[in-house]
């Protein structure tokens, strides 16, 4: 039997891979949502000899976090007011959001969803008779006037398995296939040579061949969703990779804008998502089509009772909310478990039960009620099906069936992202208009600054989970903002016709820093007889594990029921000085590794931001997604305001400071 | 609840241009190796379950077993994609089994129309393709 001295990937990496250089004006660095809305709009706007290229670093039909399917598209303004949108996103994340980016996402979102509709996405239909019709039934469709299945407020059901390669589709065709490189890992934006505070390019590599890709460009977005397995996760075997979010988001889009000095803002903000136990199968559908509820262990509804009202009031005007925001139903799910109340369940036998009784009652008779149930049953489990097999996986191995018995509740370990129920990521401008505040001072503060969702870099684009301070967006607003931004990346682009590019470090230097941990694993892979076990190199899978170790026992993940302090922040945060310094000493033996080592770089930059930010602001802003013990309480005098950071990529130091919360829509009423 | 390859099925994909697997995995996890012709998982402990390899194979050779560390075995969940529809059988550990099919394309694969040629208006304005005017914010703060 051979020694366990050798490269495990199929694909081994070489020490001097193929440089390969690309020209053009456009680079998405990206294949999810935000990218497939860039690149179908783009062309639109787009002249005919502008040079536009896609990078992603999967392939494009299943990437991003749309990979596995949807059950409902959670932003569709509809029937709304846009401003009831940008009241209940504001509440949600607890007072401190960008008001003017909601608002122009809401104005924008419809007609994305209209488009997903008409390229194929089926999307279920109220019926006259008040049933639901799946989206393959004939109706009118939404353009047409056709109503949609509402769970909630602003949420609309769907057939959602192929979400992503409907939407992939056009936004192919429209680039051409030729300028959407697949399998390519953009893993640095670059910043031009003469011109200050100016994209220039993006450098990364193939994960089939060993080549280094060198791009230049005019303008880039930068939209690569949020970061998974930052903190430690609830299942740490094979487990690990039922991530809530997506598995392979590793916080690139921070990482890559804020190493070129993008600033970022709301980096405290994080999610904490209460899903079914371990499976992290979507409870937005029970909640609010199948109208579940959840008990204690003592079998008690608490999140309707006094005590709950009683500590919601401790938290106004946010805790008065008609749906409680999201930190703060965590926060009493919390107050439950650390009282020794657990487990929580969610009663899905009780809320199945209740829809066959009203059936009943309507006065159906017994066979007409088991055609209602199969359908009813249909619809639960194709929420799971669509979006979260494995928690179907989970129900089957456990023979767990909904109608008789409830499934368990657990708030997940923390996430970074900035399109879900969370508002992490970088700061833009808003829309050029005269209802979007003017102030004064450095691009950190202001709120427009000439082109709608760029950063404070000069043609340095994102969208969906990376512009910051406005959540809520999901899969249709993601999209949405790859649109908006890449017109804005045309006129960039035609203002700036005579800009030439330049990089300041050869094509030969950046593939060297590339692969650095391919060098370093052959320089030193003989110095041990087992290849994860040497003293002059770390490997990232073990890397990885550090870091979640040292955020979830300092840096307030599960381990503390999310509770940190200043004293415990500071200590992750000189474990992770240490480890980035480690991460220079990263190895890669073959092509997949390195993939891995480069994410790692990325995760630890990311989750850098996350402490700094929430050891900057003294207070607790999210109650039930991390706490402070030392400032335990949310502090409106004090903190009703925007944390920004900022690296200089010159002096390589980090700046955060406050930054005003200025409302728009109105705030009397609050809601 | 990693995926899993069947040896006896899997032919690594020798009469198409691409491992199929290979070519859509989100996380870069199913790899062939050449010399037996066969794919495999190499990184369970990252696998999402998104079953993306599953739903393409060719040779319907690629299953889940669920993640050992919360699974218990027996239960499977197995998926049979068409182009407008999928059918999924779950199959309970105790034996029991459930078939539930649904749409998930109303259009012909490739038909998306990307408007292709089509240009919008006016670069300078907030308005989006097939966009008309945009609405401003009326209820404004104080």
């Amino acid at each position: 039997m051979a020694l366990p001295n050798k490269p495990k990937g199929e694909i081994e990496a070489v020490v001097n891979p193929e440089v390969v250089e690309h020209s053009c004006d456009v680079l998405i660095v990206g294949g999810g949502m935000a990218a497939c809305g860039a690149a179908f709009e783009i062309k639109k706007w787009a002249p005919d000899d502008m040079k536009i290229i896609l990078v992603d670093k999967a392939a494009l039909e299943r990437s991003g976090a749309v990979a596995q399917g949807l059950s409902a598209i959670n932003t569709y303004i509809g029937e709304n007011a846009i401003e009831d949108y940008v009241k209940m996103v504001r509440n949600d994340l607890m007072g401190v959001v960008r008001e003017d980016l909601i608002y122009d996402l809401g104005r924008h979102v419809d007609e994305s969803v209209k488009l997903f509709e008409e390229w194929g996405l089926p999307i279920w239909k109220r019926a006259d008779d008040g049933s639901n019709l799946d989206g393959a039934k004939p109706a009118k469709t939404l353009r047409e006037g056709g109503v949609p299945v509402r769970t909630g407020k602003w949420q609309i059901m769907i057939n959602g398995e192929s979400y992503k390669p409907i939407v992939a589709e056009p936004a192919k065709k429209a680039l051409g296939a030729d300028n959407v490189l697949e399998r390519i890992f953009i893993v640095k934006m670059l910043l031009d040579k003469n011109k200050e505070n100016t994209i220039a390019g993006a450098v990364g590599f193939s994960t089939r061949e060993n080549k280094v890709h060198v791009f230049t460009c005019k303008t880039a977005l930068v939209a690569c969703g949020g970061a998974v397995n930052i903190f430690r996760p609830r299942s740490t075997g094979e487990g690990k990779g039922r991530a809530w979010y997506p598995v392979w988001n590793a916080g690139s889009t921070y990482t890559m804008c804020a190493q070129v000095g993008a600033t970022l803002t709301m980096m405290e903000n994080r999610f904490t998502p209460s899903r079914f136990k371990d499976g992290y199968g979507p409870v937005g559908a029970w909640f609010l089509l199948f109208k579940a509820k959840v008990q204690n262990g003592l079998g008690e509804f608490y999140a309707g009772g006094d005590a709950a009202k009683a500590e919601l009031a401790k938290y106004m005007p946010y805790g008065q909310s008609p749906v409680t925001p999201t930190c703060l139903r965590n926060h009493l799910m919390l107050e439950e478990l650390k009282a020794g109340r657990g487990p929580i369940y969610m009663a899905t036998d009780v809320a199945l039960a209740a829809f066959l009784d009203a059936q009943r009652a309507a006065g159906k008779d017994e066979k007409e009620v088991k055609k209602f149930w199969k359908h009813l049953e249909s619809e639960a489990w194709e929420d799971f099906l669509d979006m979260s097999v494995g928690q179907a996986g989970l129900w089957a191995g456990m023979n767990i069936e909904p109608e008789k018995v409830g499934s368990e509740i657990m708030p997940t370990e923390p996430y970074m992202l900035g399109s879900h129920s969370g508002c992490c990521g970088i700061w833009t401008s808003g829309p050029e208009e005269d209802w979007v505040p003017t102030v004064d001072g450095p691009r950190s503060h202001q709120y427009k600054w000439g082109y709608n969702r760029m950063t404070t870099v000069n043609g340095l684009f994102t969208a969906g989970d990376g512009v910051g301070a406005s959540g809520h967006k999901f899969s249709s607003g993601s999209h949405t903002e790859g649109r908006i931004a890449a017109k804005q990346m045309v006129k960039y682009c035609r203002d700036n016709k005579d800009f030439k590019p330049e990089l300041a470090q050869s094509a030969q230097e950046l593939a060297d820093e590339i692969y650095a941990p391919v060098k370093r694993y052959h320089e030193f892979k003989d110095a041990t007889t087992a290849v994860d076990v040497n003293p002059n190199y770390c490997k990232p899978a073990g890397l990885m594990m550090r870091l979640m170790k040292a955020t979830d026992e300092y840096g307030g993940g599960v381990a503390t029921y999310y509770m940190t302090s200043g004293k415990l922040l500071n200590i992750c945060l000189d474990l992770l000085r240490l480890l980035r310094e480690d991460a220079e000493k990263m190895a890669a033996g073959d092509l997949h590794e390195l993939l891995r080592a480069w994410e790692n770089y990325h995760r630890i930059w990311c989750v850098e931001t996350h402490i700094r930010h929430i050891e900057f602001r003294k207070e607790s802003r999210y109650p039930g997604f991390y706490y402070r013990s030392d400032f335990p309480t949310c502090d409106d005098e004090n903190w009703k305001c925007f944390v920004n950071s900022t690296f200089d990529p010159k002096t390589k130091e980090w700046k955060c400071e406050k930054v005003n919360c200025i409302n728009i829509i109105e705030t009397e009423p609050w809601i | 609840m990693p995926s899993y390859v069947d040896p006896s099925k899997c032919d690594g994909c020798k009469g198409g241009d691409k491992t199929a697997c290979m070519y859509i995995c989100p996380n870069d996890l199913m790899v062939l190796n050449v010399a037996e012709m066969k794919a495999y998982n190499q990184e369970p402990d990252a696998c999402w379950e998104c079953y993306s390899c599953v739903k393409i194979c060719p040779q319907g050779a690629i299953a889940v077993r669920g993640y050992d560390d919360f699974v218990p075995l027996g239960g499977q969940v197995h998926p049979m994609r068409s182009s407008q529809d999928i059918m999924w059988t779950v199959k309970f550990r105790n034996g029991n089994m459930k078939r539930f099919k649904f749409p998930i394309r109303t259009t012909a694969e490739g038909a998306a129309n990307e408007y292709g040629g089509q240009k919008g208006a006016n670069l300078d304005d907030q308005v989006l393709f097939l966009e008309k005017e945009l609405p401003k914010p009326t209820k404004l703060a104080k």
